[in-house]
């Protein structure tokens, strides 16, 4: 997805980490975070619930939107002792994930935590993301046909 | 007369419990997992989430081995878990054009850019049975190859822009009707088939394209484009005030390309159908774009003389859930409605005899 321009710095920071965090695996997120050693204090606003999103696709590809079907989803929001606020929005059911991805952040809403939080997960995740993708492309890229001419005939 | 007729819990509880017994089988032989199931039987689980039309493997997984591997049992239950949870909201409409590809081929044009990637496909297998997948002989890791970029232009935005083939229309116009939503209503728009197609039973819309081909409405297609890949799923989260992805899904699409004599208001051109569902369910996304296509008659001016083209006709029928439905419905009791058929069919044959008896009388006096 690429950022709508209107989006200030922050904001496309803060798009971009809830990204990594939606598409990264589980493990490794809970990996990279128990290597960070932090357990701030935080209450659930809200879930983590499960539910539906309605899933759209576009008229052969490109043209009016239409209902295609619905995928299962978690979220939750999170509230930190200071009072941030963090949300997260994940597909599928994990809800330990998506806690987890609320709270990240809601603490990467400070500049500094931000910054060691995007060092210590969001990097990692995003390479491994980078990995697994490269790893699929490369598969698939061995299944592309190389044509070639067989010349037939004298003339 | 009314008379309540109770019993069978007993019946009904050990025949569950029989159904449990049965579906775990041989105790010596190990339970199937989820894992395995998701992971080795993953087209049968494609296929449970794109008719259920609910989107989650786990879940696709636990319904097929609860259904015994009954498709359509694993579809329903599927349909009925989706209606214990809330919804959240819709997405942004998924960028096919941005896919990563895991399999992308044309049957019109040989050279596109990107090239074509058989990925993983039945196609070009000789269809004969593999005695070493009985065992569990190891399997070598699949082969690869850098240097490739792993996204692909649409067939179709190649073919727009020469004007030869309808382009997709106007991307903006209002909310999409919703099925799930509000009921269905015809003569039906465009975005709420394609929603029923994508749902609808493969074994019927199959049916319905291969008809369509062999001469029940007029169809030349070409498979302009097939692709297989993930897309990423974004929505706007209010409580930010922006889109994030939310995660990505495996979507099969295909573009088939359709001939067009043409209209009094378009001029001959190449129209074409869409198919867009869940998964890798190649063969169904193939049947519902020329099911889309052959539907789109009354909007091109074609007359409506098949089946395929009649949308009340298909859309009625494609959903697996509701047919099943009403079909299996009749081996429920109907001791009463019956009784009361029966009570029916005697009076009618007593009549008729009665009437038979008389002419034969009246014949006789005649004499």
């Amino acid at each position: 997805m690429t950022a709508p321009e209107s989006m200030n710095e922050h904001a496309q920071a803060r798009r971009h980490r809830l990204s990594v965090l939606a598409q990264g695996d589980a493990s490794l997120l809970a990996e990279c975070w128990n290597g960070l050693g932090i357990d701030p204090e935080c209450e659930l606003v809200r879930g983590p619930e499960i539910g539906l999103v309605a899933l759209r696709g576009r008229m052969g590809g490109g043209g009016a939107p239409f209902n295609l079907g619905e995928a299962t989803a978690t979220r939750a929001s999170v509230r930190l002792a200071d009072g941030t606020t963090g949300h997260a929005m994940v597909l599928g059911r994990d809800k330990a994930k998506v806690k987890l991805a609320a709270v990240i952040d809601a603490l990467a809403q400070d500049e500094a935590m931000a910054a060691r939080l995007d060092e210590a997960v969001i990097a990692p995740l995003q390479a491994a993301i980078a990995v697994r993708d490269a790893g699929r492309a490369a598969e698939t890229t061995a299944t592309k046909v190389d044509f070639f001419t067989m010349v037939r005939g004298d003339d | 007369m009314y008379v309540a007729v109770k019993g069978g819990e007993k019946a009904i509880r050990n025949a569950h419990r029989l159904l449990a017994d049965r579906r775990r089988g041989d105790r010596s032989v190990p339970a199937l997992t989820l894992a395995q199931i998701a992971g080795q039987l993953a087209l049968a689980v494609d296929r449970v989430m794109s008719e259920g039309a609910l989107y989650d493997r786990d879940l696709a997984a636990l319904a097929v081995k609860q259904a015994r591997g009954d498709m359509i049992e694993a579809i329903f239950l599927v349909r009925a878990y989706r209606t214990t949870l809330p919804r959240f909201g819709y997405s942004e409409p998924v960028d096919t054009g941005a896919m990563h590809i895991e399999r992308r081929i044309s049957a019109t044009y040989k050279d596109l850019p990107g090239g074509q990637m058989l990925g993983p496909t039945f196609d070009y297998t000789h269809r004969l049975l593999d005695p070493e997948l009985a065992g569990d002989a190891e399997v070598p890791d699949a082969a690869r190859r850098q240097g490739e970029p792993a996204r692909a232009m649409r067939v179709s935005d190649i073919l727009a822009e020469d004007g030869l083939i309808e382009g997709d229309g106007d991307a903006a116009t209002e909310m999409p009707g919703d099925i799930t939503r509000e009921p269905m209503e015809f003569p039906m728009q465009r975005d709420t088939r394609l929603q029923s197609l994508s749902r609808g039973d493969e074994g019927f819309l199959l049916a319905l394209a291969y008809s369509t081909q062999r001469g029940y409405a007029r169809s030349h297609p070409f498979a302009g484009e097939i692709r297989i890949g993930e897309v990423e799923v974004a929505v706007d989260m209010p409580e930010l005030g922006f889109a994030v992805t939310i995660g990505r899904v495996q979507l099969t699409e295909c573009q088939m390309i359709n001939q067009f004599k043409g209209s009094s208001q378009a001029p001959p051109q190449f129209t074409r159908g869409y198919g867009l569902v869940f998964g890798q369910s190649e063969r169904k996304a193939m049947a519902m774009a020329l099911c889309d296509r052959a539907m789109r008659a009354r909007e091109l001016g074609e007359d409506i003389v098949a089946p395929a083209q009649d949308e009340e006709f298909v859309i009625s029928h494609c959903d697996n859930v509701q047919a099943s439905g009403f079909v299996e419905h009749l081996k429920l009791p109907h001791y009463v409605d019956f009784q009361a058929e029966l009570e029916l069919v005697r009076t009618m044959r007593a009549e008729h005899e009665s009437r038979r008896d008389a002419g034969e009388t009246a014949a006789e006096a005649a004499e």
